[in-house]
């Protein structure tokens, strides 16, 4: 365990700059440094009858992404589920490799936040590096291998301490959480299987009435994972692209015969249905909602999948 | 910030039945004006959607100019009054986002006026060119 | 605070459901906290009495639901709006987007709504009328057009250099992650598909991928609701990168008062919208800059 003083951090993060870039993550979270919202995915040109094909990768450097909730920690979790599989994702995977992921302890969780329900520790968040911060000071923990190789260009601006200097702090982290109001959440009812169960569930139409069909809660989500390939015509070549794309939108895997979920009803079902039991289903239970709240805060009609696990596991109505 | 040998690309949407034919007046008239500026033969100039300037200066447009019969000598009777708000608010709008006023603009020119279209188009070439290339709403893509 | 009172707005939707005015009550329902408040349908007396909200927080316009509502269900329903609701409701009117007669409006006097960090609303801080221009029934006192500041920012950005507006715009254009939910919240879009979901339009894009697709969705999107839209300032109170949407509709707002005289979309039924109107003496476009000096 090392020490930094609070106010040398931004002295600390331009001593990492010296070697790496350096994301810090915002509220939109650690998603978007490793699954950005557009991205080139190769180019043509035709000249004739010949078609040429350029390869629009660049090496990827090392580099550092700082301030990373446990939630989004988990997140990447999830997404690893889906891009790290067979197939393997090279866009994805070349960042994830070069990514050294600092984390926070999170010291005020916010009355949205429900990271707990499943099985996160935001006291003790992970990644290859962690940071606690209190009053005065911020505490370094290096985890991994590639925490250590940060460590090393760092080492002169931190100083040593003992590792139980930060119990206090996880204590007084814990004992936050159990306060919050969501708290009490429970994600028994859900998990894989439950598709049946689920599925007709007649709560679906009033949770999902006004519903807009917006893609907020998928932007702003850090496990939403859906995206689109399209074709850019640039008028003397065409650059295929991948961008987000939202469950939620009226054409969302449209094909030949039309969107296979017609009402927003069924967008929004598959959007929940997703995240408490197919992806369960296809991932030995775990589920792909981490608790973070961006949909309770952004939500432009406050929808939201608490209250779905609510309704749905029979709170009254 | 001009650059040498820099010519500008100028999109002038022309209605059919005056300023289309007052370009050709011009031609006939071996008036010259710039070969930067390419011509597009709309209906009317209430064709033109504001989506459409937009588009040009996506493909590499420098300036905009729309050119429609005179106010009240519409062939459709009153397409060019719709054209004269749409495209005031419309540029209004651009200049409010920080685009340069003079690569857009709306002239008036008859079928007879071979002359006025000669002289606004050396004019409107002119000011584009002084501006020029366009930054501000511009597609990269399109330009690799 | 609300100066009307919950109990009276519930009172009413349970009174009309009683006596089968109405058959669907559209309001507020409440959430997991104060603050977040969903709009929802009621058809049932004590769904009412337990979970219709009526706070600080029912910012909300439930205008647009009826384009929606009035085609699903059977029945007359029940609507409350707030005044400046009222004027999307006209505004939907004038375009035969519902019946009049499929819905009983009860216009609510509002005292200005609040975030769920509970700081008002910009469209309530600048609130432009408190006047409910239409409705069947009323609660609370029917008040005035404001006074209000709202131009003031437009006129902060018009009196900026090009290249500061541009570097503004820009700073939040940047923001966006194209979510739409300007778009699917403005209840004066109400088109069944939207040209930004159009594979024929050439512009239908899911994603911002470069500065000019930005700037594009967002001018085109503000030009496709010129001289409709009411000013009820829903785009930015639903923004989730909290871009101010509203200073590009209050642009052309305060254009077209400029240009054409002043006009309220909203204020009256069946009014011409100025963008699909004209006189033979309308400004020139090249004499809104320069002075009106004339180019050749």
């Amino acid at each position: 365990m090392y020490k930094c003083n609070i106010d040398s951090l931004p002295k600390v993060l331009d001593e990492i700059r010296k070697h790496y870039e350096v994301f810090e993550v915002g509220e939109r979270g650690a998603k978007p440094v490793f699954f950005p919202q557009a991205e080139d995915l190769m180019r043509f040109k035709t000249e004739g009858k010949n078609i040429e094909l350029f390869d629009v990768r660049a090496e990827v450097q090392d580099f550092v992404v700082f301030g990373v909730h446990a939630c989004d920690l988990r997140a990447l979790d999830v997404l690893d589920n889906v891009f790290l599989k067979d197939p393997v994702d090279t866009y994805y995977q070349a960042r994830r490799e070069h990514g050294i992921i600092i984390t926070e302890a999170c010291s005020s969780p916010e009355n949205t936040c429900f990271c707990t329900v499943f099985g996160i520790d935001p006291s003790e968040p992970g990644g290859d590096v962690t940071i606690w911060k209190d009053g005065g000071s911020v505490y370094w923990l290096f985890n991994t291998m590639k925490g250590g190789d940060l460590f090393m260009k760092i080492e002169s601006v931190l100083e040593e301490v003992s590792d139980d200097i930060v119990t206090d702090i996880k204590s007084s982290i814990r004992r936050k959480l159990e306060k919050l109001p969501l708290a009490g959440l429970s994600t028994d009812d859900f998990g894989a299987g439950k598709t049946d169960k689920f599925f007709n569930d007649p709560e679906w139409a009033g949770l999902s009435e006004s519903c807009l069909g917006c893609g907020t809660c998928t932007f702003v989500c850090p496990t939403c994972q859906c995206y689109d390939i399209r074709d850019f015509d640039t008028g003397h070549g065409v650059i295929r692209y991948r961008c987000w794309d939202s469950c939620m939108y009226s054409e969302f895997t449209k094909m030949s015969a039309g969107q296979p979920r017609l009402t927003q009803l069924e967008r929004f079902r598959q959007r929940f249905m997703h995240k408490l039991v197919y992806y369960p289903d296809n991932n030995d239970g775990m589920f792909s909602c981490v608790g973070c709240g961006r949909c309770l805060q952004k939500c432009p009609i406050q929808m939201n999948i608490v209250k779905v696990m609510k309704r749905l596991g029979g709170e009254a109505k | 910030m001009q650059v040498e040998g820099y010519r500008p690309l100028i999109v002038a949407f022309c209605c059919n039945w005056c300023s289309y034919a007052g370009a050709d007046l011009a031609g006939n008239n071996r008036l010259s004006y710039p070969a930067d500026v390419k011509i597009i033969r709309v209906p009317c100039s209430c064709r033109v959607n504001p989506m459409f300037v937009l588009r040009a200066f996506q493909r590499g447009a420098d300036g905009v100019i729309l050119c429609g019969c005179h106010p009240g000598d519409c062939h459709y009777t009153s397409g060019n009054f719709y054209t004269r708000r749409r495209m005031a608010l419309l540029f209004s709008m651009l200049d409010y986002l920080g685009i340069e006023r003079d690569r857009t603009r709306v002239e008036w020119v008859s079928a007879a006026e071979g002359a006025k279209f000669a002289a606004t188009m050396n004019d409107f070439a002119q000011k584009v060119a002084a501006l020029g290339e366009n930054k501000r709403l511009e597609d990269l893509r399109c330009k690799q | 605070m609300q100066t009307v009172s919950r109990d009276l707005l519930v009172n009413k939707a349970v009174s009309l459901l009683g006596e089968g005015k109405v058959q669907t009550v559209v309001g507020w329902r409440k959430g997991l906290f104060d603050y977040d408040i969903t709009p929802a349908t009621f058809t049932a007396e004590d769904d009412i009495r337990k979970n219709f909200e009526w706070n600080d927080h029912c910012g909300a316009n439930l205008s647009k639901y009826l384009v929606r509502l009035t085609r699903k269900l059977e029945g007359r329903i029940l609507v409350f709006l707030k005044p400046c609701d009222t004027y999307s409701f006209n505004q939907l009117l004038t375009e035969h987007r519902f019946d009049r007669d499929r819905v009983y409006v009860v216009g609510v006097q509002c005292d200005g709504m609040l975030d769920a960090e509970g700081t008002g609303l910009e469209k309530c801080t600048a609130c432009k009328s408190r006047k409910l221009v239409v409705y069947d029934e009323l609660i609370g006192e029917d008040g005035d057009v404001s006074d209000s500041n709202r131009f003031a920012d437009v006129e902060w950005l018009e009196n900026m250099t090009p290249d500061e507006r541009f570097a503004f715009w820009k700073d939040q254009f940047s923001r966006c992650i194209r979510c739409n939910a300007c778009r699917d919240v403005c209840p004066a879009c109400t088109c069944e598909v939207c040209v930004f979901n159009n594979p024929k339009s050439g512009i239908e894009n899911k994603a911002p991928v470069s500065s000019f697709e930005e700037q594009n969705f967002h001018i085109i999107r503000a030009f496709h609701v010129a001289g409709r839209c009411t000013d009820c300032g829903e785009c930015s109170r639903v923004c989730p990168q909290r871009i101010p949407l509203h200073l590009l509709n209050r642009k052309f707002i305060k254009d077209i008062n400029s240009f054409y005289g002043e006009y309220q979309a909203g204020a009256e039924q069946g009014q011409r919208a100025p963008l699909v109107n004209y006189t033979p003496d309308d400004i020139e476009p090249y004499e809104i800059f320069n002075g009106g000096e004339k180019n050749v």
